[in-house]
């Protein structure tokens, strides 16, 4: 390889010979220990020095009492558990409502042919506005604009505005999910099923969004995280949710523990819901290798 | 116009098809009776499965007329989907539904489209599978079937659908060579049994067995035609001729 410039020369890395071949094989268990040993001893290493920084931090002594004091957590906790059923009501709601709209919209996206123009117009603008105004946004102008119009029979509590809100951000977001799955069926699909004499709409409900929706649940997984979390800005017209409770609680102990007993919520009911993402594109992965062969 | 049984099962007359710029047919004539079965070959390119997806309205022509079983297909008016019903096709590629269960792909068309009720729909079903010998992979899905197996899934699926005109395009093109045989058999099986059949075919032999009739394509015409003993024997066009010869030479005859 001493031609500078000039084409890579590979011969010697081939005359090596290909990675995973009977060397490989053979050292397999041994490696593996090393592998594991060396992820433990830096993974120890790593968190060692942040821990160590933390601590040693000027300012230590006062984070640990206002961010990390028992006795509030104990306190404070209950409540802010209680205060979580909201939020579970805010994105099981939510979510029912999101599935539904998000593939309303992108059945219109995706229906062909002038007739259409107007469902398509309609779902593209929809989807752009709504994935352009900043959430917190959208609920502000529902939840304080629609009951100020003073409408006879509408409600005032903030609870429905807040689920038509976050209904409205993430039916924009996850109609483009779906979209994405029903493009990724092979034209030839619908061609099989309208040669049958299924109609496009049959074809569309039968044959296309079933195996549209298969390949999307994992990024519809990740959408329903993002939601879960976004429950919290409804808080912000006035739904006691978890947050403005762990907020009604850390004004009242002028100590923020409340909102690390938030985090942890959060954290719980998150994290099996990645690793289910995690296995399902595992799995998917897997599938796709093996009907390849 | 109502359809007539004594009409030819298909008449192409002067069918035009461009794509873009491009023209595929430069004016197609073709007549298929009821129980005759018709090879389309030439070199690829030559518009033979644009021919196909055109009978079966997958794709729209730009002039000319089809006719099925005495009716206008292309007039202003036609219910595609009542049209695909008496037209079965089978593609190079199977294009069965991955989701489905063997059972569930041939089953799907004649329960939302028939309307029969899901018994009758899976015993019609089983009835062909077992025809074909397919019965024991009723429960699989098209991933864990060979090929072969696939091909004649997809066969049957048209099947059920009970045509009156069944399209072939290519349909072995796709296959390992020792599993083309046993696709072959089943469209012999078929022949035999008077189905109408209009097949896109790069198998000579094949061609030469089966068809009544041979239709040489090239350049989106339909440059000669006729019994296969004469086509393949003493070919009267020189392009005739020449795609024959290079046929043979690459041991396909």
């Amino acid at each position: 390889m001493s031609h500078l410039g000039g084409p890579l020369d590979t011969s010697g890395m081939l005359a090596v010979g290909p990675p995973g071949g009977p060397l490989r094989a053979r050292g397999r268990p041994r490696t593996a220990l090393r592998s594991t040993l060396v992820a433990v001893v830096s993974t120890v290493v790593v968190f060692g020095i942040l821990v160590w920084i933390t601590v040693n931090a000027p300012g230590w002594a006062e984070v640990q009492v206002s961010f990390f004091n028992a006795t509030v957590f104990t306190n404070a906790f209950p409540d802010i558990v209680a205060a979580f059923w909201l939020n579970i009501q805010l994105f099981a709601i939510a979510e029912v409502l999101i599935l539904v709209l998000a593939l309303v919209l992108a059945v219109f996206r995706s229906l062909p042919g002038p007739v259409f123009f107007p469902l398509r117009f309609l779902a593209t603008i929809y989807a752009d506005i709504f994935r352009a105004v900043p959430g917190v946004l959208v609920i502000y102008i529902l939840g304080f604009g629609i009951p100020g119009l003073g409408l006879p029979g509408i409600p005032t509590d903030p609870f429905p505005y807040a689920v038509i809100a976050l209904t409205l951000i993430y039916s924009a977001y996850v109609s483009e999910v779906y979209r994405a799955g029903i493009e990724s069926v092979h034209p030839s699909q619908e061609a099989a099923a309208r040669s049958l004499g299924l109609t496009r709409l049959q074809a569309l409900r039968y044959v296309i969004l079933p195996q549209a929706v298969r390949r999307v649940i994992p990024p519809l997984l990740n959408d329903f995280i993002g939601l879960q979390k976004d429950t919290v800005l409804v808080s912000y017209i006035g739904v006691v949710e978890i947050f403005r409770q762990s907020q009604i609680t850390q004004q009242a102990r002028f100590n923020y523990t409340p909102y690390m007993a938030t985090a942890l919520v959060f954290i719980a009911v998150t994290i099996p819901l990645a690793r289910l993402t995690d296995i399902l594109v595992s799995r998917d992965r897997r599938r796709a290798a093996a009907s390849a062969r | 116009m109502a359809p007539t049984a004594t009409a030819p099962a298909l008449a192409v007359e002067g069918v035009h098809k461009s794509f873009g710029q491009t023209p595929v047919l430069r004016g197609i004539d073709l007549t298929v009776a009821q129980h005759e079965v018709v090879c389309l070959i030439g070199a690829s390119g030559s518009g033979k499965s644009t021919l196909l997806r055109c009978v079966n309205l997958l794709e729209p022509i730009d002039a000319g007329r089809i006719v099925v079983a005495g009716e206008d297909i292309c007039a202003p008016g036609v219910d595609v989907n009542r049209v695909r019903r008496r037209i079965g096709i089978v593609f190079q590629a199977f294009n069965l539904f991955p989701h489905m269960s063997v059972l569930d792909n041939v089953t799907l068309a004649p329960r939302k489209v028939l309307h029969l009720a899901p018994a009758e729909a899976a015993a019609r079903a089983l009835a062909l599978l077992e025809r074909f010998g397919l019965a024991d992979r009723q429960r699989e899905f098209p991933d864990r079937l060979s090929g072969g197996q696939q091909q004649r899934v997809a066969i049957v699926r048209a099947l059920a659908m009970d045509p009156q005109l069944l399209l072939l395009d290519e349909v072995t093109s796709a296959l390992d060579p020792e599993l083309v045989a046993e696709v072959l058999a089943v469209i012999r099986e078929l022949a035999r049994g008077g189905m109408t059949m209009l097949i896109a075919t790069h198998e000579m032999g094949f061609a030469r067995d089966i068809a009544n009739r041979v239709c040489f394509l090239d350049a989106g015409r339909i440059l000669e035609d006729g019994p296969p003993e004469q086509m393949f024997r003493a070919p009267r066009a020189e392009r005739t001729q020449r795609f024959l010869q290079r046929v043979m030479e690459a041991g396909r005859l």
